[in-house]
């Protein structure tokens, strides 16, 4: 082979290589220019909005970590940050446990199992508007169904929109009927552990509890860790229920603030105050809180989550 | 821990004999839980419908009325009426119709490229792009929102519509797991025949595709219908709201009338309960593709 032959494979190697990544991203183009468009350009605007005074009406008036000076040391900031907590260690998780627990209950291959599932499935597709304002009517303090078999197994009955001791658990208590995404979710996770395993830990004499804790529950953690990671982050996103259940746009956080959420005081520093300055610094400060938790629970997650072939 | 309650943890039973206490804690046992969380999650939707069909009287009589002395079907008629039912729904078909023809041409494009296609920088961009899905939507709301307002098209359908003209993270990953489990000998098979990328795609790929692109169409339908925020923010003018935005705006000014609002909700939710029934594999195999294993 001659030296230019070799130089035009070269070449033509070269701009083979060249072609196959224009036709990439070409391709992927739609998402990559979305993704400058809507997330990236967005991010990095909002951190110098969250450095400005901006009204909307009037260009942004530069005013330094003014901003982030005053959320620190803003109550309501502090309100929403705790209502938001809340929820997601007594709403988030225990409805994760309780959708587990439906879903190993289905996958004793008991009879029915599709109609069991249609049955916890559905809740989940009604449009959460309308699911809030018929959980709204369900808790009515005095005419509402809960209240109704409250008072028929001769306990308390709560104001629970009223109330704001009661509007967090009347928000957790409507959570539940929506947690049939995790149930399919987790059945689909159970139904793929290898049954030699099950048999392998019978024939070693592994009692049931030991079955689960050794065998299912380091099978199925995969699920668990994803599940973890975006409920964590829909925690930070809760809005619909608490705005439609508050019902009044000029307090949007409920009695005494209680169902103040993240999203929702964002939400009202955005399009109620029109002080994007302000919400830009929330929203910066929100995009640090989901990147920490995401990387605390990565880490955590070597020591629990087992992935199948691996270890 | 007391093996009844303890078979409850286990995954799968492991050869079971069939012995008859194994065979009640096994195959009845469950079923108790099971009718009575089942019993509480229809509940709702029972009484959804029942009050929807009752007069003022019943649903403020001292006792829950179950069974509705007269069917009062004007409960409806008046929904209907009172919330320009027709209008409301017209504008959210709209937007669905036009956000699901987005995503239909946007995400088997970016899923090919993340599939099929090699080239330096794929893996890159691949988790680039399943990073951003759990960036929450509120940290790039208020650029977004500035961005249309400089635009003019407050108060249009049009950012409701356009991003998803650059795809879904979550569509694109479902598409792409789909893309892999097709054979590479097809592709290869055409390359050699000496059709392009392009050809590859439309042809072979896009028909082949079809059962996952109806999961897309049915998820965008879906979160199309059902979005509150995105009408919130950008539909102020009332003819432009959609069923969510119009269901909420029906609470305020109908407070304590109960009928009325159930029965506008139970038009709103019927469309995707029946829907549900004719897709069901559908939504249950979407779901567990987009939920990583």
């Amino acid at each position: 082979m001659s030296a230019s032959t070799v130089n035009a494979n070269l070449l033509g190697i070269r701009s083979r290589r060249r072609k196959a990544l224009l036709v990439g991203l070409l391709f992927a183009s739609p998402w990559i220019l979305g993704f400058l468009i809507f997330q990236l350009y967005p991010i990095l605007i909002s951190f110098y909005y969250s450095l400005t005074d901006y009204h909307l009406m009037s260009a942004p008036h530069f005013t330094g970590l003014k901003n982030y000076q005053d959320l620190f040391r803003d109550p309501k900031f502090y309100q929403s940050l705790y209502n938001t907590i809340y929820i997601t260690i007594f709403g988030f998780v225990p409805q994760l446990a309780f959708s587990l627990f439906i879903a190993l209950l289905l996958n004793m291959n008991v009879k029915g199992q599709s109609i069991y599932r249609t049955i916890f499935f559905l809740p989940t597709i009604v449009p959460l508007v309308a699911s809030s304002l018929l959980w709204m009517w369900l808790l009515n303090g005095e005419h509402g169904l809960v209240n109704e078999i409250l008072r028929s197994l001769g306990m308390g009955q709560p104001a629970w929109l009223a109330d704001p001791n009661w509007t967090k658990p009347a928000l957790i208590l409507m959570g539940f009927w929506g947690t049939g995404i995790g149930t399919v979710m987790y059945l689909a996770a159970l139904q793929d552990v290898p049954r030699e395993y099950y048999e392998a830990a019978a024939i070693d004499g592994a009692g049931p509890w030991q079955r689960f804790w050794k065998i299912t529950f380091p099978s199925i953690s995969p699920m668990t860790l994803f599940q973890l990671i975006t409920g964590l982050i829909g925690s930070f996103q809760y809005f619909t229920q608490a705005y439609v259940f508050a019902n009044d746009p000029n307090n949007i956080g409920g009695p005494g603030g209680s169902m103040l959420f993240y999203a929702t005081y964002l939400y009202q520093q955005a399009f109620s105050f029109l002080d994007m300055g302000y919400a830009s610094a929330m929203a910066w400060v929100l995009f640090v809180i989901v990147l920490v938790l995401t990387i605390l629970v990565f880490r955590t997650s070597a020591r629990w989550v087992y992935y199948g072939g691996e270890k | 821990m007391n093996p009844q309650l303890a078979d409850l943890f286990e995954a799968q039973p492991a050869n079971p004999p069939m012995r008859w206490s194994v065979v009640f804690r096994r195959r009845i046992l469950p079923h108790v839980p099971l009718v009575l969380v089942g019993i509480l999650f229809l509940m709702p939707f029972a009484w959804l419908v029942v009050t929807s069909v009752e007069t003022d009287q019943e649903i403020f009589s001292s006792h829950p009325v179950f069974f509705p002395h007269v069917l009062q079907w004007s409960n409806y008629a008046q929904a209907v009426q009172d919330f320009p039912f027709l209008q409301y729904t017209y504008n959210t078909l709209y937007i669905a119709f036009f956000s699901i023809i987005g995503q239909v041409i946007s995400c088997p494009l970016v899923a090919y490229s993340f599939s099929r296609l090699r080239y330096p920088g794929r893996t890159f961009l691949f988790f680039l792009m399943m990073s951003t899905m759990i960036l929450p939507s509120q940290v790039t709301m208020v650029p977004v929102y500035v961005m249309w307002n400089k635009m003019g098209l407050i108060n249009t359908f049009w950012p409701l519509i356009i991003p998803h003209f650059f795809g879904s993270a979550m569509y694109i990953f479902l598409l792409r797991q789909f893309f892999m489990s097709i054979p590479f000998e097809l592709s290869e098979a055409a390359k050699i025949d000496g059709a392009s990328e392009f050809r590859i795609f439309t042809q072979i790929m896009i028909p082949l595709a079809k059962p996952a692109m109806y999961t897309v169409i049915l998820f965008q339908f879906l979160a199309s219908w059902s979005d509150f925020m995105g009408p919130l923010i950008y539909l102020n003018d009332p003819t432009k709201w959609t069923l969510s935005i119009g269901l909420q705006s029906f609470i305020g000014d109908h407070s304590v009338q109960w009928g009325l609002l159930m029965a506008a909700s139970t038009l709103f939710t019927l469309p995707i309960i029946v829907l549900y029934f004719f897709v069901q594999r559908r939504f249950i195999q979407g779901i567990t593709l987009t939920g990583i294993k």
